[in-house]
């Protein structure tokens, strides 16, 4: 029964190789709620480029006379305790939670999978170095190593995604060389061994592909996790300094007020929210499309 | 004649947790071009491990290895893979054999591409003549390895060991995982494929049936060691190690009227760590006794068949 | 076919469906077991055998498993109308199964004693203590010593998880065991153990017995009836010697060729060309026709009823009792 995809598949006859992403996008396409996820997240870019074209508002200057208001036609989702347009401030805080977000992962990414591929490649004592390099790193509490590292870069963007991205490295680069371990047991490894495949391609083409999902599942997880990190950090005055918006430093700085406003927390919780999701539907619907398992 | 490939006292062990575990304890076979030779054994006979050592998959402990007469027990990177063109392996789970991501295509062009006779031009025509050979119908070109059945995957994975030309393949349990009538077509493409390029064939196997079918010699293989070895016929006519007398008389066959006096074995098969001197096979032998527990040679009993057992003389005249 | 037989199936149907597809992988089953017989189902993968067994005990999972069709008379109920909490009743204490993979259908953090007394104590409602005492008794019969009781599964070896699993199945004293490829996974000189011991357990207590398996030689050796099975159906139903002496079918005939014969030495097999067909869009009339070489057009155009042949024999096939004649 497990033959039953092989004629519908096959039935085509195609005899050119469509090119792998185009292949891939159609596949994502025909994921609606893959789809959905990209939309919005497309929706947030647009928003954080054009940010301050959106609002009538500045988003950094007190205005201590309209503090605490409502939601209502001026202020669609109100102000804050020093009286700014929260949804101007959340605007403006897409470009910083979006980069915060998705380069503190993409770094971990990158330098996690070029560790784990090293690690995997080499083997021997300097995957054990790497390994227990990574031991090391991740017994310490993420948010503490996020706070070290950013008292010793200082603050500023590029420092901060440092701070928030150090962590991931070795999480990642760990993740990795499990599935490279489960993957090397293989038969179709060895036998690529056996026709004298050189061993960066056995990495690369061979290995690599067949190991990056459990880590693009949990990058697009984990970009929720980071942005919150990022808040913490302003909280105790690392990372981003206000007046800079982020949402994260939003909620933060609206906990206080949670009882006797809190549309003040809600609307930057609900705009993380929503963000996460759509990135968690985009991120799973990469990987399906990825999949030639899975393929119509 | 001088043998293909010769093997002498070869050994490779693990460390285990246990101990030192010897999956392949001192064997010596002789490959002849163009024949098949049968290596068959229960789980954990270092069948496989035998077969993976031969083509450095793993690199032995101890003993030598010739190919055409040419020591190979220790190659370098370049020697290696010249002997790789002239080396391969077919694997028995055709589902993990194939790289999920690749198509029959890929599979085989990356291979052909590395072997060196092959151009970008010619490339295409190859893929197509290697798909012919192995019976894959060409619309199967951009399949995935999940979207063909068992024995289509296992033919991709022999196509793919043929791409290079080998003269030796090494076929652990090529279709142990295949149905019986899949199993069928792809023994007898084995069998075509071998009096077409005079391949000699390493064939592992558990099963019986199967290797009496193929082979032209077969080794019975007993935790780590060579209990007996002769020609294919000769063996299953006259087998006279205990342990293949037991394995032979084990295999159901497929007839009603025959009733077989099967010898059921005492005991179960343990692993060969930190072995003791003497047979391995005594401790659930009906024939054991004090002797046994001493280190046991491979005897000729008869022309061209061995049999490590010092009883074997004896009970060679009793069968 | 008989209500008032030991176990009747009629006419079952299975179906799988998903996403927009459908498997039909039982397509009109029916058999009979008498007491303290062995029924043989013979098959290739996807042939629906394990379906047929799981239908019986109505373990499969639905969704996507849906019995679409069917009754099962076992002892004069038919298993299809019972409630669960009967159904549960009859699982374990009166038929059980046995599966396939030794390696996984034991729980690892479950000493093995415990996982057999468990059985025990659903069904009898004894205490702990005798519960326990029972399944070392158990593992005597599967032929494990006593003193392995409080060991954990990974303690033993396949043939031995095998037995345990065996033993599980027996606790309760079945009347009917439903074996699925019980020795598939283990090699030969343990399969001949486990097989004699299956065997004397059965003779000892009269239990009856579905075997699901692809090995002819199993059957041949273990079996008194014989179902083969091809794409959910059975196309050729006979006592042993009817079938192995007489194959009728030509997807039988075909298995057959497939196996190498210890006898003689034939420099070829004989194995049918092409593969299964595909669940989901079966061929309309035989199954079998794409593959036979002796399909005629009358094969393609209408369900194909079954002949019968003789005794007990029936096959599935236009030409049945037939081939040798018009081939030869």
């Amino acid at each position: 029964m497990h033959d039953k995809t092989m004629t519908g598949a096959i039935a085509g006859g195609k005899t050119r190789k469509q090119s792998q992403f185009i292949e891939v996008m159609r596949r994502l396409m025909r994921n609606k709620l893959a789809v959905i996820g990209m939309v919005i997240f497309i929706i947030y870019i647009l928003i954080a480029v054009f940010a301050p074209l959106l609002t009538p508002y500045n988003y950094a200057e007190f205005n201590l006379v309209e503090k605490n208001q409502l939601p209502s036609m001026a202020h669609l989702c109100g102000t804050d305790q020093f009286g700014r347009d929260i949804l101007t401030r959340l605007f403006v805080g897409t470009r910083y939670s979006l980069g915060l977000g998705l380069g503190a992962v993409a770094l971990g990414l990158v330098f996690g999978v070029i560790l784990g591929c090293i690690a995997g490649y080499f083997g021997g004592w300097v995957e054990e170095l790497i390994m227990r390099l990574g031991d090391l790193i991740q017994s310490i509490p993420a948010m503490l190593l996020a706070i070290i590292i950013s008292i010793v870069l200082g603050s500023g963007f590029i420092q901060t995604i440092i701070a928030l991205g150090f962590g991931r490295i070795t999480l990642n680069a760990r993740l990795l060389r499990a599935q490279f371990l489960s993957q090397r047991r293989l038969e179709y490894v060895e036998a690529a061994q056996a026709t004298n495949c050189p061993k960066i391609k056995l990495m690369f083409v061979h290995i690599l592909p067949n190991t990056i999902s459990p880590l693009i599942v949990s990058s697009t997880m984990g970009v929720g996790g980071t942005i919150m990190m990022a808040a913490n950090l302003s909280f105790i005055n690392l990372g981003i300094r206000p007046p800079s918006p982020e949402w994260g430093a939003m909620i933060s700085d609206a906990n206080s007020m949670v009882r006797s406003a809190p549309f003040q927390i809600l609307f930057p919780g609900l705009f993380l929210a929503i963000f996460v999701l759509a990135l968690n539907l985009f991120g799973d619907g990469l990987r399906d499309a990825l999949d030639p398992k899975l393929r119509d | 004649m001088a043998a293909l490939v010769e093997i002498s006292g070869l050994k490779k062990y693990f460390n285990t947790s246990g101990g030192l575990l010897h999956a392949v304890d001192d064997i010596n076979m002789k490959f002849e071009e163009g024949t098949t030779m049968g290596v068959v054994g229960e789980s954990g006979c270092g069948k496989s491990t035998l077969g993976r050592t031969i083509i450095h998959l793993q690199e032995p402990t101890g003993g030598r290895m010739f190919y055409k007469g040419k020591d190979i027990t220790k190659v370098n990177s370049l020697q290696l893979a010249e002997l790789r063109k002239e080396m391969q392996i077919i694997f028995q789970d055709p589902f993990s054999s194939l790289n999920p991501r690749f198509t029959v295509e890929d599979t085989l062009k990356e291979v052909l591409l590395r072997s060196g006779d092959v151009t970008r031009k010619t490339l295409s025509g190859e893929i197509e003549r290697l798909m012919d050979l192995v019976g894959i119908s060409q619309r199967l070109r951009m399949a995935y390895p999940h979207e063909m059945d068992g024995g289509r995957r296992q033919r991709v994975a022999i196509g793919r060991a043929l791409a290079i030309n080998p003269k030796f393949i090494v076929c652990d349990e090529p279709v142990s995982a295949l149905d019986v009538s899949i199993q069928a077509q792809v023994l007898n493409l084995l069998k075509d494929l071998q009096s077409e390029y005079k391949l000699t064939y390493m064939f592992v196997t558990h099963d019986l049936s199967v290797v009496r079918f193929i082979s032209d010699h077969i080794s019975v293989m007993y935790l780590g060691q060579l209990v007996e070895t002769s020609g294919s016929k000769e063996l299953f006519a006259k087998p006279i190690h205990p342990y293949t007398k037991a394995l032979l008389s084990a295999i159901p066959v497929a007839n009603v009227h025959k009733e077989r006096k099967r010898i059921i074995l005492k005991g179960e098969l343990s692993n060969p760590v930190n072995p003791k001197p003497g047979c391995r096979f005594a401790p659930r032998c009906p024939y054991a006794q004090e002797e046994c527990g001493r280190p046991q040679e491979l005897k000729e009993i008869m022309p061209g068949h061995f049999v490590s057992c010092c009883r074997a003389a004896e009970l060679n005249g009793d069968f | 076919m008989d209500e008032n037989s030991f176990l009747s199936v009629k006419d079952l149907v299975v179906e799988y469906t998903s996403n927009k597809e459908t498997i039909h992988a039982v397509n009109g089953v029916s058999f009979e077991l008498e007491k303290g017989k062995t029924l043989g189902l013979v098959g290739e993968t996807g042939a629906g055998k394990t379906s047929i067994a799981k239908s019986i005990l109505r373990i499969l999972p639905n969704p996507p498993a849906k019995v679409r069709n069917g009754e099962i008379w076992f002892e004069g109920e038919d298993l299809m109308q019972v409630e669960e909490s009967e159904m549960r009743k009859i699982r374990g204490r009166k038929i059980s199964m046995i599966f396939q993979d030794p390696m996984t259908s034991l729980n690892p953090t479950m000493r093995v004693a415990n996982q057999i007394a468990d059985g025990i104590r659903r069904h009898d409602g004894c205490s702990k203590k005798e519960a326990l005492h029972k399944a070392a008794d158990m593992l005597e019969v599967v032929g494990i010593p006593k003193s392995r009781a409080r060991d954990y599964p990974h303690q033993f070896s396949g043939g031995m998880k095998q037995r345990v699993i065996i033993a599980i199945a027996l606790a309760c004293e079945p009347d009917l065991i439903l074996a699925d490829e019980p020795t598939s996974a283990l090699d030969v000189t343990i399969q001949a153990q486990v097989l004699e011991m299956m065997d004397e357990l059965k003779s000892q207590r009269g239990t009856s017995m579905i075997l699901i398996t692809h090995d002819l030689g199993i059957v041949a050796e273990t079996c008194d009836n014989v179902a083969i099975i091809y794409a959910g159906q059975i196309v050729e139903y006979g006592d042993k010697y009817e079938i192995f002496d007489n194959p009728s079918h030509p997807y039988t005939i075909g298995l057959f060729g497939s196996l190498p014969d210890m006898e003689s030495d034939e420099e070829r097999l004989h194995p049918m060309s092409g593969m299964m067909p595909n669940p989901t869009d079966l061929p309309k009339g035989c199954k079998f026709y794409p593959r036979c070489p002796h399909a005629a057009d009358a094969c393609a155009e209408a369900e194909i009823p079954l002949t019968h042949l003789e005794g007990t024999h029936t096959c599935r096939c236009l030409k049945a009792g037939r081939l040798n004649e018009t081939e030869n």
